[in-house]
């Protein structure tokens, strides 16, 4: 699993962040999402893919493969 | 775990799609149709207040992922009927859609003013298409009125602002956003239009729109006075889209009646702003609609948890970015956890009768979702009663 994120459609809803804290974070000036796993192991996948379905703002895309 | 062999999807918006990918991500391989009124592939509202109208985002960036949804898309065409006996949907081209499962996802429909009819200048605020015709209109406008500053007119009078437009915002209500943040954040909205040139008409009732030879030439304000505009933006809320459900046999009142689960009937389900769950209210925000789309998908599945929702909305305008998770109800304190009002940069909680209904955060978001930890689930203030 690869994640992409799109830092100019992110609105700081922090959802990300509650569904996967190992993998996201925000900027603390303006609450824009950091990745800080872009390829997350096997155990974060599912917490990841519940990120992208509650993001507010369509921001996070996978590529599974 | 139990699954249908198909599911039929009215509303092709945020909350259906979400539907059909949660039960894509969930394993669900049966036969999914979502159908949809407007022409267009499902695409995010939230960007169409803001970059798409100014022109910082093509159209094509509010557009929704698809990938993996293996859905037909049935667009372009309404619902109009819905026949639960016959378990079928009749749509306006005339087909009728049998299904096993029905989702029903419509929305809203925006509220308009009795005397807006056939007069050109004139725009509501729903729909891509809307945004695109308003942001064309606004080109060659010179004088806005904004009517209604609840979080859309507050953002579409912004917009105007950042197109360099002369913009009046009319609300009957003291402040803008009261209804959303009270009477105390509500000010600082206020000087944040203020500071950039926006006309505040606040506690001015609208009585009628002037016009000549058809088209808008104003606004009369009910205290005698009028606002000059050759374009008016009527955004005074929304009614849930339930029109075609009349005589159905659901249960119809200021929206669709479900259970915490979203279980509206046999074999239908209400997801979004036009879900009303008992013992619960209605909420019109965009992360309601995801959530409750998750749930109704795991019910589907036979696997659902009654939802509990925390109400999310976020704004922005100009340079500032506002997160409330919860609810600010009239009447309600304001407790300073983090930074100062006239910072215009800080973190907030809103307490009645000792608990805490809404954290705030004020180009602050990671304090609000810090901050959300002190919120007790409780329901939303049920919309339309602002």
């Amino acid at each position: 699993m690869k994640i992409i994120i799109d830092q100019d459609k992110c609105v700081g809803g922090g959802q990300c962040v509650m569904a996967a804290p190992e993998v996201f974070d925000q900027r603390d000036s303006d609450g824009v999402v950091e990745l800080l796993d872009a390829t997350p192991p096997a155990d974060q996948q599912e917490a990841v893919r519940d990120a992208v379905l509650f993001c507010p703002a369509a921001a996070i895309r996978l590529e599974e493969r | 775990m139990s699954s249908p062999s198909d599911v039929l999807i009215v509303g092709a918006s945020v909350g259906g799609l979400t539907v059909a990918q949660a039960l894509r991500r969930k394993g669900y391989t049966g036969r999914i149709r979502l159908v949809g009124e407007e022409p267009h592939p499902p695409y995010d509202r939230p960007p169409l207040s803001k970059e798409i109208l100014t022109g910082a985002w093509p159209a094509s960036r509010a557009q929704l992922n698809l990938d993996g949804l293996d859905a037909d898309l049935i667009l372009g065409v309404r619902a109009v009927r819905l026949d639960l006996s016959a378990w079928q949907v009749h749509l306006d081209n005339g087909r009728r859609l049998p299904y096993g499962t029905l989702v029903i996802a419509t929305g809203l429909s925006p509220r308009r003013l009795p005397t807006q009819q056939r007069l050109d200048g004139v725009h509501t605020f729903r729909t891509l298409d809307d945004a695109l015709a308003l942001g064309r209109d606004l080109r060659n406008a010179e004088r806005i009125a904004v009517i209604g500053a609840g979080v859309l007119g507050c953002e579409l009078a912004a917009a105007a602002r950042a197109l360099g437009r002369d913009v009046t915002l009319i609300d009957p209500a003291s402040v803008p956003m009261a209804g959303q943040l009270g009477d105390q954040l509500g000010t600082l909205m206020a000087s944040l239009h203020r500071r950039h040139d926006v006309k505040l008409r606040t506690g001015a009732g609208v009585a009628t729109l002037t016009h000549v030879r058809g088209r808008v030439t104003g606004v009369a304000l009910t205290d005698g006075s009028a606002v000059a505009a050759d374009l008016a933006i009527v955004a005074i809320g929304s009614t849930p889209a339930i029109g075609w459900l009349a005589g159905s046999g659901l249960r119809l009142y200021d929206g669709i009646e479900c259970d915490a689960y979203g279980r509206a009937g046999p074999g239908v389900y209400a997801v979004g702003d036009v879900a009303r769950p008992l013992g619960s209210v209605r909420l019109e925000n965009r992360a309601n609609a995801t959530e409750q789309a998750v749930t109704v998908a795991a019910t589907i599945l036979g696997d659902g948890r009654p939802y509990t929702p925390v109400a999310y909305f976020w704004t922005e305008q100009y340079d500032a970015k506002i997160q409330v998770y919860g609810t600010i109800t009239a009447g309600s304190r304001l407790r300073l956890i983090e930074g100062q009002l006239d910072e215009e940069r800080f973190v907030a909680l809103a307490e009645t009768g000792g608990t805490v209904t809404a954290a705030i955060g004020w180009n602050h978001p990671c304090g609000a979702r810090s901050a959300r930890q002190h919120l007790m689930k409780v329901p939303g203030k049920p919309v339309g009663q602002e």
